[in-house]
């Protein structure tokens, strides 16, 4: 009993010991922090994607209350995220829209022609380096996944030998943007579902050999537009976003496929 | 005794059996297609157009830049087309093809003469002109490599006979045959720069190129034969180096740091055509093989279509799964079949649909046989773990610079892991890093 007993005393006595040593060291050597730090770090999306260019979250959120950042540098927290820490630091935040990454090549199988058969390194960096990749198309989404390897959100997939976004779980941080060696994704505003998913600039007799769902430059979609958002140049179409209306007449009439309206969003055409 | 180094695989020499013992023939077909890339470093610029007349060893590209070599009409006729072609880099390379006429009518020579006797200070320019690069497979111009710096000595020259990779035979062929020219332009090399002593290296499972050797070098100055063991990759230039000599080459160095010089015996027998024959490279030895119906051992014009060189072979035996350019081990995957030849291509292997499978990756075992054969002395187990994480800092740390890209760790992996494709990745990954922050440096 008495064994029992002194064992409990003298571990308590040690823990009150070692208990005055933390509480006298933590009083001495206390640092500084900025509360506000604390409360933004727990606002950001916590991914670590390193999107925002510090290292990880906690530096995004020292750089924040520092000014070194803008508030709304975490794209994954989106709009949402960056209202809090705005609120937090005391600022206003500039309504920017939404951004997804957009994937700008249909060149399923079938659709785009295949040059060879690759079956080697599972990385499109090393595909795009043999015999100018895979794929007929030097535009083409080569579809073995670097985009996907380096989404920290899951979002991407492969579906019939190309890139596929899950729009919703896109947070816009880029990763996918940087790592495609052919530049076939872009971030766009999520409004702008009016889109030419296809870059091939080349003249429409050689777009059209490599891919049938290739822009051919053929004009079409810019007859067509009743707001001249639609200019075609070097054999390919672009949109002008501030122009368009989303009214989807292009990708109608587009006789390649090209254009495509992604998540129709109705807006009234604003006649003049 | 017989040299070697530390580390390396084996693989199956039995491949090598269907043409060694076939003789070179020439083949010449009705059209050429010359690209202008053949060498390491810029591209040639045509100096051709369409319609144009051109003679055999006539200038059709001229140099660019410090490394660049000339590329030379390997055909007499007329130049078809010179425009941007598919070929197996990234960006279609211009390339100029010619119709054959078939009078083989060349173009006037300089010949030097005997490589003995010839003024050793026009031997580097005699190469240069004669557009010749390294014909083992890297393709680094010549003369650059025999172009010293005033504070480097070389003592020893190597000629590389091991020729270990599998299936090929060519340079095999070209020692029986053509002894005596890979002699004379070891001769010229080691004349040009001065060097007392030239080793002709040759693997032992060639017992009569290295009794041909023997019997050519006997009474040349300085030139001497030096067998090898059957061991891939023995004929890595630091390999082979460390066989020879037991020198090693410092990590991230050249040979020459070393004092050592090596070249292919094709680059030298190349060398002994310019010197004494005035004549640039127009042709190569070519070992066609894998699952064509007659293998060969052919003397193809540079340029050669594929497809025309396998229908000379008898076409393929079935259904082609992969075809190589160079050997099983190191060689460069065709996209189709109508890609030309170039300066470096030494074979062309056709496997089978089964032979071509890719094997699924398994996990590592940390079983260390990687480690074992990488005869760099790498860990390939460690650096694939930080290729695979993109932490190109590690794989640095590791010495991925130092991998030679011999694929043996693939060779030998239980796993069958994708150790040699993800360094050759890594590395490209850093280079492109240090050039990006080289340029960021600039601004």
């Amino acid at each position: 009993m008495s064994t029992i007993l002194f064992a409990v005393i003298m571990l308590g006595a040690i823990g009150v010991i070692f208990g005055l040593v933390l509480t006298f060291a933590s009083k001495k050597f206390h640092v500084d922090v900025d509360e506000r730090v604390e409360k933004v770090r727990a606002c950001v999306a916590g991914a670590n994607c390193g999107a925002c260019g510090f290292p990880g979250c906690d530096g995004f959120a020292a750089a924040v209350v520092e000014g070194k950042a803008p508030v709304n540098g975490c794209k994954p927290a989106g709009a949402d995220g960056a209202a809090k820490i705005a609120a937090i630091m005391g600022q206003e935040v500039s309504d920017e829209e939404r951004m997804v990454a957009r994937v700008l090549c249909q060149g399923m199988k079938g659709v785009a022609k295949e040059r060879y058969v690759y079956d080697g390194y599972k990385s499109c960096a090393t595909a795009a380096g043999i015999a100018g990749g895979p794929k007929d198309c030097r535009f083409a989404c080569i579809g073995l996944g670097d985009c996907m390897d380096h989404c920290a959100f899951g979002a991407i997939s492969m579906k019939d030998g190309i890139a596929s976004i899950d729009e919703d779980k896109c947070a816009a941080c880029g990763a996918c943007v940087e790592h495609c060696p052919r530049g076939a994704i872009k971030l766009l505003p999520i409004s702008q579902s009016v889109i030419v998913r296809c870059r091939n600039s080349d003249i429409a007799r050689v777009a059209r050999a490599v891919c049938s769902d290739a822009c051919i430059g053929c004009k079409r979609c810019m007859k067509e537009c009743q707001y001249e958002a639609i200019t075609v140049e070097n054999g390919f179409a672009r949109i002008d976003p501030a122009k368009c209306t989303r009214c989807g007449a292009c990708a109608a009439v587009c006789p390649c496929n090209a254009i495509t309206n992604a998540n129709p969003v109705p807006v009234e055409p604003v006649m003049q | 005794m017989k040299a070697t180094f530390h580390g390396g695989v084996h693989p199956a020499h039995s491949s090598k059996h269907a043409t060694s013992s076939l003789p070179v023939r020439d083949f010449v077909s009705d059209t050429v297609q010359l690209v202008m890339n053949m060498n390491i470093g810029a591209p040639s610029a045509p100096c051709v157009k369409k319609g144009d007349h051109v003679l055999m060893g006539q200038v059709i590209g001229e140099p660019v830049g410090p490394l660049g070599v000339p590329v030379h009409a390997s055909v007499s006729g007329e130049v078809v087309s010179v425009e941007p072609l598919p070929y197996l880099g990234e960006v279609p390379p211009m390339c100029v093809t010619i119709r054959n006429d078939f009078q083989d009518e060349w173009v006037e020579l300089n010949p030097l003469g005997s490589v003995e006797k010839v003024d050793p200070a026009l031997i580097i320019p005699a190469i240069k002109a004669a557009g010749i690069t390294g014909m083992g497979g890297a393709s680094f111009p010549t003369h650059v490599k025999l172009s010293l710096r005033p504070d480097q000595k070389c003592d020893y020259i190597i000629a590389n006979g091991a020729e270990c990779e599998t299936h090929l035979t060519c340079d095999h062929r070209l020692m029986l045959e053509h002894s005596v020219r890979v002699v004379d332009g070891l001769r010229a090399a080691m004349r040009a720069l001065n060097v007392k002593e030239g080793i002709i290296a040759i693997e032992d499972n060639k017992p009569d190129a290295i009794e041909a050797m023997t019997a050519a070098a006997k009474d040349r100055t300085g030139v001497r034969v030096q067998v090898l063991k059957t061991k891939y990759p023995q004929g890595g230039e630091k390999q082979l180096i460390e066989a020879v000599t037991g020198r090693q080459v410092p990590s991230g160095g050249l040979p020459i740091q070393c004092g050592c010089v090596v070249l292919n015996v094709a680059t030298c027998a190349a060398i002994a055509d310019a010197v004494i024959d005035g004549r640039p490279l127009v042709t190569r030895l070519c070992t066609v093989t894998g699952h064509v119906r007659q293998p060969a051992n052919l003397r193809l014009r540079i340029g050669t279509i594929t497809n025309d060189i396998i229908g000379e072979c008898g076409g393929y035996e079935d259904e082609p799964g992969k075809i190589f350019f160079g050997g099983a081990m190191t060689g460069l995957c065709l996209p189709n079949d109508t890609m030309p030849t170039s300066k470096s291509t030494g074979g062309i292997v056709v496997f089978s649909k089964a032979e071509a499978r890719s094997m699924e990756e398994g996990p590592c075992i940390r079983c260390g046989k990687c480690s074992e054969v990488c005869p760099m002395g790498l860990n390939p187990y460690m650096i694939k773990a930080a290729a695979d994480a993109d932490d190109l800092e590690k794989a640095k740390k590791l010495n991925v610079m130092d991998c030679t890209v011999c694929g043996s760790c693939s060779f030998i992996c239980p796993a069958r892991r994708w150790l040699t494709a993800s360094f050759k990745i890594a590395k490209s990954n850093i280079m492109q890093q240090a050039k990006k922050a080289k340029e960021a440096a600039a601004k």
